[in-house]
């Protein structure tokens, strides 16, 4: 039944439903173009400064980055996705439009809900305690107050910030950012999300935590969400995920069961 | 195969209709206008929490603590006093270290609003593009942490008050709501500059020189009556300075003596109440409007 996948959504979408699956994104067509300010191309003294500021009144400074081209694909209530591809070939910024943080050129991309994308460096209050970051931050996910003093503890437990002596009390900034980075997964991990959506974020954890993470989006997918997981780390994708889409510059290569899509990728990556 | 067999209710469909069939929403779309007052309503714990910890934090990294929360102001009221009262010895105003402080304490709470709002959205670009939550509750966030700023400096303020001889009056229950009413002020400012702010990062570079400008439009350091050797027009524009209007309120309610610009109360009351709904109103708006861009580019 492999080749349900391969078609991406013609197939997909014409799988006998014994029950309705249901989509939580889905992407249409979707072209993502970001726009850098090359900003201080002339260096950084006053006069560059005044050059470019006469400068951008004529024509504008920006170099456009046509990151993502015409992209479709659904994703599926309880599914992990997989998403890989070379160093720039578009991943990040995909997610980020998924979580509608960027918007997109052409086509379109609807969710389910809001996706959370949990990135590496989604920072918190630097100055204050993790303890504190983890109130502030469930606060943030919309968690009444009650909910977040009752999980407080729980999530503190499962980042493991205070397997060596009680860091939870230090502020943040001096963590290390193995340590900053799981307490951030932990933190993202303890609601429920219709979408969640992961950049590199295990990537930088030992490999304890990562197993407890692995264990955590397994849940998470079961609570019937759907999750996306960007790595460069296979072997991660290859225990967490069963669906794994490859991107490679911009353009959507592959779509399908993890095992075939990964070997396809270790063969077009060894080729080179 | 999958494809000769029973095909599903959702065959045949193109993402579009699919996306709609089940109720799929664009993504990062903006709420309508009462969808997000809803949301941030339902938001008030983290702006509370947020403003807190934001206070905690800004002087974590100080020996003294929250003991600066009360020195700051006293140190800047200092300063000004030895400038402005004795170098420049200004004997026209009565208890000149009370109107003083009055007016600085005011305007203090409005600058560093501003300032702080300025970088609410830029400054938390992280939080920002990690975790979705209504924007707004960041700038609302700022203000809270100076009106918690704003209030230790009032018991500095009473006390100083209260030391050089002023009696204390049935007066002095104006001072909260005209206090209520600069905060008000400053929530829809604040969220007009984070919008600002949020694109332009050259605007935290200008603004002290339009904080500068401004507090000397408000006669916080000299009399007020000085305004009135300016040509008429300039006077009237002076004299509906929404600063200007807050701290002769605050100055009315506390002292007995200074020297005002605007004679009648009732309108110095319609002007704080206009300003506040204008700008709360307005900046609210504003910055709803731009919901959808913050975090992003």
């Amino acid at each position: 039944m492999v080749e349900h996948f391969t078609g991406s959504d013609e197939a997909t979408q014409a799988l006998p439903t014994l029950q309705a699956r249901i989509p939580t994104v889905v992407v249409d067509q979707a072209h993502l173009v970001y726009r850098v300010h090359k900003g201080a191309t002339g260096g950084t003294t006053p006069v560059a400064a005044l050059r470019r500021l006469v400068k951008r009144s004529q024509a504008p400074n920006v170099r456009e980055v046509h990151a993502v081209k015409g992209v479709s694909f659904t994703a599926y209530r309880g599914e992990a996705i997989g998403l890989i591809g070379s160093n720039g070939s578009g991943k990040s910024t995909l997610l980020r439009a998924i979580a509608g943080l960027l918007p997109v050129d052409r086509g379109a991309i609807y969710t389910q809900g809001q996706p959370s994308l949990l990135g590496v460096n989604a920072a918190l209050l630097n100055d204050l305690s993790g303890e504190r970051n983890v109130t502030l931050g469930c606060l943030a996910m919309g968690m009444p107050p009650a909910e977040v003093a009752r999980l407080t503890p729980e999530i503190i437990e499962f980042s493991g910030i205070n397997q060596r002596g009680d860091f939870a009390s230090l502020p943040m900034r001096t963590y290390s950012s193995g340590m900053a980075a799981r307490l951030r997964f932990s933190i993202a991990a303890a609601k429920k999300h219709d979408v969640l959506l992961i950049d590199e974020a295990l990537a930088t954890g030992d490999k304890g935590f990562r197993k407890r993470s692995e264990q955590r989006v397994r849940e998470l997918r079961e609570s019937a969400g759907t999750v996306f997981l960007v790595s460069h780390q296979l072997s991660s994708i290859r225990d967490t995920c069963e669906r794994t889409i490859w991107l490679e510059s911009g353009e959507l290569r592959m779509d399908g069961p993890t095992d075939e899509v990964i070997r396809a990728y270790e063969d077009f990556s060894n080729g080179r | 195969m999958a494809n000769t067999a029973l095909a599903g209710p959702d065959a045949g469909l193109t993402q579009a209709q699919l996306a709609a069939r089940h109720g799929l929403r664009v993504a990062g779309e903006r709420p309508s206008l009462v969808e997000y007052s809803r949301r941030l309503w339902a938001y008030r714990h983290f702006v509370a929490a947020y403003a807190n910890a934001k206070l905690v934090a800004s002087y974590s990294n100080a020996k003294l603590g929250q003991v600066w929360q009360v020195l700051t102001p006293l140190t800047n009221a200092a300063v000004y006093y030895l400038i402005f009262g004795l170098v420049l010895a200004q004997n026209s105003i009565p208890n000149f270290i009370a109107y003083l402080t009055t007016g600085l304490f005011i305007f203090n709470f409005t600058q560093s609003a501003i300032l702080a709002g300025t970088q609410s959205i830029s400054g938390n670009l992280g939080l920002i593009r990690a975790l979705h939550f209504p924007r707004a509750s960041l700038p609302l966030a700022a203000t809270l942490t100076q009106f918690q700023q704003l209030l230790a400096s009032m018991v500095v303020l009473i006390g100083i008050v209260l030391v050089t001889g002023e009696p204390l009056t049935l007066q002095w229950l104006l001072l909260p709501p005209a206090l209520v009413l600069q905060a008000i002020f400053n929530a829809g400012v604040v969220l007009l500059v984070a919008r600002m702010g949020a694109k332009a990062s050259d605007l935290k570079q200008v603004m002290p020189f339009i904080m500068r400008t401004w507090m000397y439009g408000s006669g916080v350091l000299y009399s007020v009556r000085l305004f009135n050797r300016l040509p008429e027009w300039a006077t009237t524009l002076i004299k509906f300075n929404p600063m200007l209007v807050y701290i002769e309120l605050a100055r009315y309610a506390l002292l007995e003596q200074a020297p005002m610009l605007n004679e009648s109360l009732t309108q110095l009351w319609l002007v704080a109440a206009a300003w506040a709904v204008v700008a709360g109103v307005g900046g609210f708006i504003y910055f709803w409007r731009g919901e959808q861009e913050y975090g992003r580019g």
